[in-house]
């Protein structure tokens, strides 16, 4: 209880530290680990009771987060998410405590309860909820970019379900024939919902961007923050130098349900994937284990703070 | 008189020329084609940079659109028959609409996306349709249809830099090449406009009549044959229509319908759209109409609704013509209530 005594008493929304290119592993790792500890709080904060509605965490795909949000410039990039958006959002801006807010309905949240957990905007970044339906609208915000020259590169989560949108061919089909400035990130996890992608996505995911003749990286799961970090830098660059549009394919694997308690995979196949847990070897790159548990800490600390802060009744933050 | 077609035009190039946060998109628009109803003929040329041809992506010129929009531009997009706008659903509804209040009233979405309805041309089901009922009421969304009696130019000068919203811009193809009408010989004119609902609605009225026999209430395409049924009715069957013209579709601009009443409430009022009338325009107006009426009234209110069949719009031009309202099927209705 001292930890919510003492932020109660500031008035600044409780926030992450953000990570830029220039981040040590452990500015990394805690922000890996806050993403985590905040993800695993809605999943329990549903479980209770206490949160209605419906989220989807990104157990498991933080690093995607971390390392592409390091990679941008807050100042003129933008960043356009999707159902699945809580860790792009945190990497992004650190507002941990006006997420809270937001995802519980508060007049303090990032769009004042009116959003809720798809649907955010906060500066230069957007989230809705629809299935594909951003590319094209991010694809437009990359072309206004161009027109006015602002030097911005506009950043588009999908997944691999999403590939099911007819119309985020029609975006890739324009940003390429308009050499827009703009990164579109595919976060392959291997399931639409419940459906495995061998049942969804037919062919080579990466030759779909590339058919367009968009050049596209792929990120193996193992490379971890520091690996999609530095994918997304030279994408980013080779954007922002006026190259047109690039893909990238994070390959990942989410931990945690699609969305709360609806998970029908098996225990061994969960085991397995829990034992690759990227977070496992970004422990490891800290090197010094009483580090990594200070950091954890830490982390842990300040999201519950965050939490205790939102979900108190409104006069007891007065 | 310039047709409705050089308003248009002419706006367009006014619009560019005056302010270059505008931009122009959409399907076949580049000189010398200059669209498929030549809207947007002459802008290519003249405003190179600004002006882009798309491929045949409806939803990604209407979601373009969107991300112009949000970040500062001002995107006029041609939808090249409005039966395509269903392709564009889910932009226009859960996207365009909905950002600026999901965001919390933090951004604006000003982005304008023209599109003909309508038939009376054989181009069959799938290219004649007036399909606007199906994105009216949804919050957010503006649509705006022009007309012969009105001046479409300004219409979309307004929609465009003054509406911080999407506005749908429903535009007759059977009206492109009409020339505009500045008023209607005996009968008086007034303009209802407001801040709550900007896009006027024309009252017309005829001069010394006291107790017109009904009102007529009409919008876009359906307008020159509204207005050539009143005239027969009053020059041969000595019955006096007045007819209130609206250009703002959705939301419904309950404001003027409220002082249409309060001005004199007709005892009967005749609805006439291009489209089946099962929840349609006619469907709205007709509920607001009787929900503002003063329910102590003795005096009922009768009325009529008038629209296609229930059906796809034939590409026979005898079935066609059979489907959709014509001049004697207002007259013939009318007749009906005396």
């Amino acid at each position: 209880m001292n930890i919510l005594n003492e932020t109660s008493t500031s008035a600044a929304p409780v926030r992450l530290d953000v990570c830029t290119r220039a981040s040590s592993l452990r500015e990394q790792y805690s922000l890996l680990v806050s993403i985590r500890r905040f993800e695993q709080s809605l999943l329990d904060l549903f479980a209770s009771g206490v949160l209605a509605g419906t989220t989807h965490t990104c157990v498991g795909q933080e690093t995607i987060a971390v390392g592409v949000m390091s990679a941008i410039d807050r100042d003129r990039d933008i960043v356009f998410s999707n159902h699945r958006g809580h860790g792009h959002f945190l990497a992004y801006c650190g507002e941990v405590e006006r997420l809270y807010l937001e995802v519980t309905g508060r007049a303090g949240g990032v769009c004042g309860g009116r959003g809720g957990s798809q649907h955010l905007h906060y500066r230069n970044f957007y989230s809705n909820g629809v299935q594909g339906g951003i590319v094209p609208v991010a694809t437009g915000m990359a072309l206004a970019g161009k027109l006015t020259q602002t030097g911005g590169v506009t950043i588009v989560f999908l997944g691999d379900g999403t590939l099911g949108e007819g119309v985020v061919y029609e975006s890739f089909n324009i940003a390429a024939l308009w050499h827009l400035p703009i990164v579109f990130v595919i976060e392959h996890n291997g399931y639409a919902q419940s459906t495995p992608s061998a049942l969804q996505v037919a062919g080579d995911v990466a030759a779909r961007p590339r058919a367009f003749g968009i050049p596209t990286v792929e990120c193996p799961a193992a490379a971890g923050a520091t690996g999609v970090l530095a994918c997304a830098s030279r994408a980013v660059d080779a954007v922002r130098a006026g190259g047109g549009p690039q893909c990238l394919v994070c390959y990942t694997y989410r931990l945690a349900p699609h969305s709360k308690g609806d998970d029908h995979r098996s225990a061994d196949e969960m085991s397995a994937a829990w034992a690759r847990d990227p977070l496992i070897a970004a422990r490891a790159a800290v090197a010094d284990a009483a580090a990594a548990d200070a950091i954890e800490r830490e982390a842990g600390d300040r999201v519950n703070a965050a939490r205790l802060r939102a979900l108190a009744p409104a006069g007891a933050k007065a | 008189m310039p047709t409705v077609l050089d308003s248009l035009n002419q706006s367009l190039h006014q619009l560019m020329d005056a302010d270059e946060r505008v931009v122009v998109l959409g399907e076949d628009i580049l000189d010398p084609y200059g669209g498929a109803f030549k809207v947007t003929r002459g802008l290519s040329s003249r405003f190179p940079g600004r002006v882009f041809t798309t491929p045949i992506s409806e939803a990604a010129i209407v979601g373009l659109a969107s991300g112009l929009a949000l970040r500062g531009l001002r995107p006029i997009a041609e939808i090249m028959f409005g039966d395509f706008l269903f392709l564009a659903g889910d932009q226009l509804i859960n996207h365009a609409a909905k950002f600026r209040w999901m965001y919390n009233d933090e951004v604006r979405v000003p982005l304008v996306i023209r599109t003909p309805m309508g038939g009376r041309r054989g181009y069959g089901p799938t290219h004649s349709q007036s399909i606007e009922k199906h994105f009216m009421g949804a919050p957010g969304l503006w649509i705006v249809a022009p007309h012969v009696l009105s001046s479409p130019g300004e219409l979309l000068r307004q929609a465009t830099l003054e509406c911080p919203d999407p506005v749908v811009f429903i535009e007759s193809k059977t009206c492109y090449g009409r020339a505009l009408l500045s008023g209607l010989p005996e009968m008086t004119t007034t303009v209802i406009a407001d801040a709550e609902s900007p896009f006027p609605t024309l009252l017309l009225r005829h001069e010394g009549v006291a107790e017109p026999d009904g009102l007529l209430w009409c919008y876009g395409g359906m307008v020159p044959h509204c207005v050539d049924a009143i005239q027969h009715l009053r020059a041969e069957e000595g019955l006096s229509m007045d007819m209130a013209i609206l250009t703002q579709l959705s939301p419904v601009p309950f404001t003027h319908i409220r002082r249409i009443l309060d001005e004199k409430t007709p005892a009967l009022s005749v609805y006439v759209e291009e489209a089946s009338v099962a929840h349609g325009w006619s469907a709205e107006v007709l509920a607001q109409v009787q929900e503002q009426m003063d329910p102590s009234s003795d005096r009922p209110i009768r009325h009529e609704r008038i629209g296609a069949a229930y059906h796809p719009v034939a590409s026979s031009r005898e079935l066609e013509h059979a489907s959709l309202p014509q001049v004697r099927d207002i007259v013939a209705r009318v007749l009906e209530c005396f």
